[in-house]
């Protein structure tokens, strides 16, 4: 009944979520083919990266009446600076510009994202909903990761008498339970680690505000009451004094004064280690906007960095195009698993409804 | 569908039921750490570790038949 009832609320949503994940594997790949991930020109040779400032100066004159949100450096590709503009800093995030700039030149590339894969991204996170789609699409993986486990303790009376891996071919029905058994069974636990770290990601915003009401607000209590500052530091100074308090890390991104990200007085730069995990283990480093002194540097906390770890886990972009292929065939494995699922309902329910012939019970388990 | 007609090979017991998918859960969840923990062994092994199930999958295909 719960395996029943968790998988068929959900059924038509998780489809679509493995549907439209599965070309957001290889979003960077796609994005790049049609022209949405512009790449920088060929530096020569001892060529110096222009200031930051410069290049903010550009983004700023290329979209006129906007403002900066937020500098970005793409781990891959560190010759491209990526700049975010928006209406106001705190303006909607769907309303952003994202345009790359070469670090070399200051010369504009092109914009960043947009194109189909953004609607895939949109429809994956939120289905065009905002927060209410995300925290619904959150419900709905919980709802997977229940039909998973209830899925694991069916399986026991289910195939306690057939062998592992036992695929027979009588009829559509018993085919497709074999399948849906055989899929469903191997690919558990990359199923739970894809659905619950999804789910935490649909907590980002709510886990953001945590951080913002306690943590962040904690460090800034020195500048409770001061106004917001008019002019603000030169960022490549602000960046140095970034870099001092974490040498041996890289500056991922940072985040404007008022930007949801930062206080209304702060720069953020949050910085990022080198490895796999350290690289998403960001550590925020806070920066009168001012002045660019650095104000406080504190660790995320613990679910902060439970987020940034799962990231990875949900999008399987950190093992290579080898890994990347891996994730889109148990990604379609996973699609196999929930259509037979729902494809052996109905056909139970069929029979049921039309009172089957007699003394022929459906697949039941072995008593 | 009765009994005979299944394939009696299993027994029912609890490790001939659960220990095929526990082990390739367990060599899912080590390649999914090892490719976040190390860039080079741990990625080899991470494809070999993610990419058990879709092997067996492959093998239980193709000897379905003669079953």
């Amino acid at each position: 009944m719960v395996h029943t009832w968790s998988s068929l609320i959900s059924t038509l949503f998780l489809l679509m979520l493995c549907i439209t994940g599965l070309p957001l594997i290889f979003h960077h790949e796609i994005d790049e083919l049609l022209g949405y991930d512009p790449k920088p020109e060929i530096a020569q040779p001892g060529a110096v990266k222009r200031s930051i400032d410069e290049i903010a100066r550009t983004a700023l004159a290329h979209d006129p009446g906007r403002v900066l949100q937020y500098i970005l450096w793409d781990k891959d590709e560190p010759n491209t600076v990526i700049a975010f503009t928006n209406n106001k800093v705190d303006g909607d995030p769907d309303a952003a510009t994202l345009r790359a700039y070469d670090a070399h030149t200051a010369k504009p590339l092109g914009s960043v994202g947009g194109g189909p894969m953004l609607i895939f991204l949109k429809l994956h996170v939120d289905m065009f909903a905002g927060q209410p789609g995300k925290l619904f699409l959150g419900a709905m993986g919980f709802l997977f990761l229940v039909a998973i486990i209830s899925g694991v303790v069916l399986y026991w009376p289910f195939t306690r008498r057939l062998s592992f891996g036992t695929l027979r071919d009588k009829s559509r029905r018993i085919a497709w339970f074999d399948w849906h058994n055989l899929l469903g069974a191997i690919t558990i636990a990359w199923a739970l680690v894809v659905g619950a770290t999804g789910v935490i990601n649909t907590l980002a915003e709510i886990m953001l505000s945590q951080w913002k009401a306690n943590e962040l607000a904690d460090m800034v209590k020195p500048y409770a009451g001061k106004p917001p500052p008019v002019h603000l530091a030169s960022l490549d100074a602000t960046l140095d004094k970034a870099r001092k308090i974490a040498p041996d890390m890289n500056v991922s991104f940072v985040a404007f004064p008022g930007t949801p990200f930062t206080s209304s007085h702060h720069f953020a730069v949050f910085m990022r280690g080198h490895t796999p995990l350290t690289s998403r283990l960001l550590k925020p480093v806070l920066l009168d906007g001012k002045t660019g002194d650095v104000s406080d540097a504190r660790d995320l906390p613990v679910y902060l960095k439970a987020l940034l770890v799962s990231q990875p886990l949900h999008f399987g972009d950190y093992g290579g195009m080898p890994l990347k292929v891996i994730w889109a065939l148990l990604d379609i494995m996973t699609i196999v698993v929930i259509g037979s699922g729902l494809y052996l309902w109905i056909v139970k329910r069929r029979k049921h409804r039309s009172h089957a012939i007699a003394g022929q019970p459906l697949l039941q388990p072995s008593e | 569908m009765t009994t005979a007609a299944r394939k009696p090979r299993s027994s029912g017991n609890w490790w001939t039921v659960y220990g095929g998918p526990l082990l390739l859960g367990v060599l899912s969840v080590a390649g999914l750490l090892t490719a976040l923990l190390s860039e080079g062994a741990g990625r080899y092994f991470s494809w070999i570790g993610v990419g058990a199930p879709i092997a067996i999958t492959a093998w239980f295909f193709a000897r379905r038949k003669q079953g």
